[in-house]
């Protein structure tokens, strides 16, 4: 970790010229700028993924499962596919998840946090139904969804976006209970202020940075189950090359061929340790006392 | 006491009711006639309707919740599309390998990650604070599927340690059973150890900024009582309250886990299911599973006043 920090830091430096500042930033956060170097590269390569050479669907039966190297850089897999292009088109399912996750569950998270916090008659009903959604195992709630539609990228979204909304709507609840009575929110409701006024004025600010890190949080938790349910066979369709059904199709080949394995498996690892970096980085920044995933 | 365990009950059970509606409500919430998606595509009208009239599906919603939920506190969780079985069969029998599992990774987990985040905290900052913190990076990050095909590949197929796959049951041949455990344990408690590790450095590092850990140290306590008796028990009450909140993670782990090691567990119950759309069979084991969650939240909660008799309700 430390040799990521450090090429990032001389990265950095070089890429904007001598700047002392810069290079002093990139040491002291040093995960938030490896980690976010490495997710730019992943982000960057999903997006050009069409651009690239290599295709992803293409079969060449007679050159399957061949080792790294001559002409597959990371090999191809039992039906003779480019694996590394395949890793590159499993990038892009991985992030849009990640990001759409942990958009909706943010936005829905807050509204719900927002009337729990303010309004008291709202708090004990909610938080009971939060706490009957966390006690359900979010892999087999996405299981179930998706037994019961077809395999979609949509459904695996809202599928993983349930269990995380509780999370959401706790932590912001919490942080409304402490804000509001501070004095400022005090002075704001004896100045005649509305509720609506008073909870996006004078509360909502105080939420935004804790759920900044908290998004990069599910981001990261969103990836991993998006994956463990396209390897379980209920998640994204075996149409779309995904890192998760990459590695459930190839294990039958683990002792012939482990690249098919281990090429789309160290990919989601370090895309997940990227985002996790990030959001310990954003936390140390922005809020040292907030505790992780709880 | 009486009157705090009576109310933690209550809402225990407030929140399981809630759980059974939200599994109840998803087979009717999900778009289109849920007899036809269960059926699949290629099935014939009549399978559709002999789909209905199994599920209930022909009533009136509320008159079918009362029904259903009636049946499922009775125990009875209902019956396989697929095989006709009914569901806490199916369960009953494949208790023992998922059991096996979860005791043989609490049993390793739950030491190795006291172990490592007391010496993490105690010696900070040094190689071995630097190992945990390597571990816990590693478990967040590696989903178990990777982390248990590596395993595999690592100790099973080229060092040949131990057997790449599947489960003996414990009558059968103790030795065999334990053998064909390290592996699946070892990878469904690497997260799991993470966690624990994680919280129990942060708060032993807290506990031992104290005044009366310095008291002990200046009277002379022997460091490994200090560490222990002194430092340790009074970090319990985070540690616990961790170890019953990241068994959600072992019961998402024990499903992706018995895929990988091909356990003939609950796990892969569910993951059969999936395919066969045998919807019974999934809402049984998620509301096993959930209650399984509950309560052991619940006990955890009840324990702190054992842990920490400041504690009193």
């Amino acid at each position: 970790m430390t040799e990521a920090s450090a090429f990032g830091a001389s990265e950095l430096a070089a890429s904007v010229g001598v700047a002392p500042r810069r290079r002093h930033f990139a040491r002291r956060h040093a995960s938030l700028v490896a980690g976010g170097i490495i997710l730019a590269t992943f982000v960057v390569l999903a997006l050009a993924a069409p651009w690239l050479p290599g295709d992803p669907l293409t079969m060449t039966p007679a050159r399957r499962l061949t080792p790294p190297g001559s002409g597959f850089l990371l090999g191809t897999d039992a039906l003779g596919r480019d694996v590394l292009a395949r890793t590159i088109y499993g990038a892009r399912v991985s992030l849009l998840v990640g990001f759409l996750v942990a958009a909706t569950s943010i936005v829905i998270g807050l509204a719900i946090g927002l009337i729990a916090g303010a309004i008291r008659k709202a708090d004990a009903p909610l938080m009971r139904l939060m706490d009957a959604l966390m006690a359900i195992p979010a892999i087999l709630l996405a299981i179930a969804m998706v037994s019961l539609t077809s395999a979609s990228v949509t459904t695996v979204v809202i599928a993983i976006t349930i269990p995380e909304v509780p999370r959401v709507v706790r932590l912001v609840r919490s942080v409304v209970l402490g804000v509001r009575e501070q004095p400022y929110v005090e002075a704001a409701i004896a100045g005649g202020a509305r509720l609506p006024k008073i909870i996006l004025r004078h509360i909502l600010p105080s939420t935004i940075p804790p759920l900044i890190v908290q998004a990069t949080y599910i981001c990261a938790s969103a990836i991993l189950v998006e994956a463990s349910l396209s390897f379980l066979g209920a998640g994204s369709p075996p149409e779309i090359p995904s890192w998760g059904n990459m590695i459930a199709s190839s294990r039958l080949y683990l002792a012939r061929a482990p690249w098919t394995i281990f090429s789309p498996g160290i990919a989601l690892a370090l895309v997940v340790l990227a985002v996790n970096l990030v959001g310990d980085g954003l936390r140390d920044r922005l809020d040292p006392r907030l505790a992780r995933r709880m | 006491m009486i009157a705090y365990v009576a109310r933690r009950l209550a809402s225990l059970i407030v929140v399981m009711a809630l759980v059974g509606v939200c599994v109840f409500l998803l087979l009717h919430l999900a778009p289109g006639d849920p007899a036809a998606i269960i059926a699949g595509d290629n099935a014939t009208p009549a399978q559709i309707a002999g789909i209905r009239t199994k599920l209930g599906l022909d009533e009136a919603l509320p008159l079918q919740f009362l029904r259903w939920s009636g049946a499922v506190l009775s125990g009875d969780l209902g019956v396989s599309i697929f095989s006709n079985t009914p569901v806490t069969t199916l369960i009953g029998q494949r208790l023992e390998p998922t059991l096996s599992l979860a005791l043989a990774t609490l049993a390793f987990a739950v030491p190795v990650a006291l172990v490592l985040g007391v010496l993490a905290a105690w010696r900070a900052g040094s190689s071995i604070d630097r190992a945990s913190m390597i571990v816990a990076v590693t478990g967040f990050s590696a989903p178990a599927f990777v982390v248990g095909y590596l395993m595999i590949y690592v100790f099973a197929v080229t060092l040949k340690w131990f057997p790449v796959q599947g489960y003996t049951p414990i009558a059968e041949n103790v030795a065999d059973w334990a053998r064909h455990l390290v592996l699946p344990a070892l990878t469904l408690g690497l997260a799991y150890v993470a966690l624990i590790a994680r919280i129990t450095r942060a708060t032993m590092l807290e506990v031992l900024a104290e005044d009366y850990i310095r008291t002990a140290k200046a009277k002379g306590v022997a460091t490994g009582p200090m560490l222990l008796k002194h430092a340790l028990k009074n970090a319990g009450v985070p540690i616990i309250t961790v170890i019953g909140i990241g068994v959600a993670l072992l019961i998402g782990g024990v499903v992706i886990t018995e895929t990988v090691y091909n356990i003939p567990g609950i796990g892969r119950l569910v993951v059969d299911a999936i395919s066969k759309r045998d919807y019974p069979i999934i809402q049984g084991v998620i509301l096993v599973f959930s209650a399984v969650y509950v309560v052991i939240n619940l006990v955890v909660d009840l324990s702190y006043t054992f842990i920490d008799p400041r504690i009193r309700y």
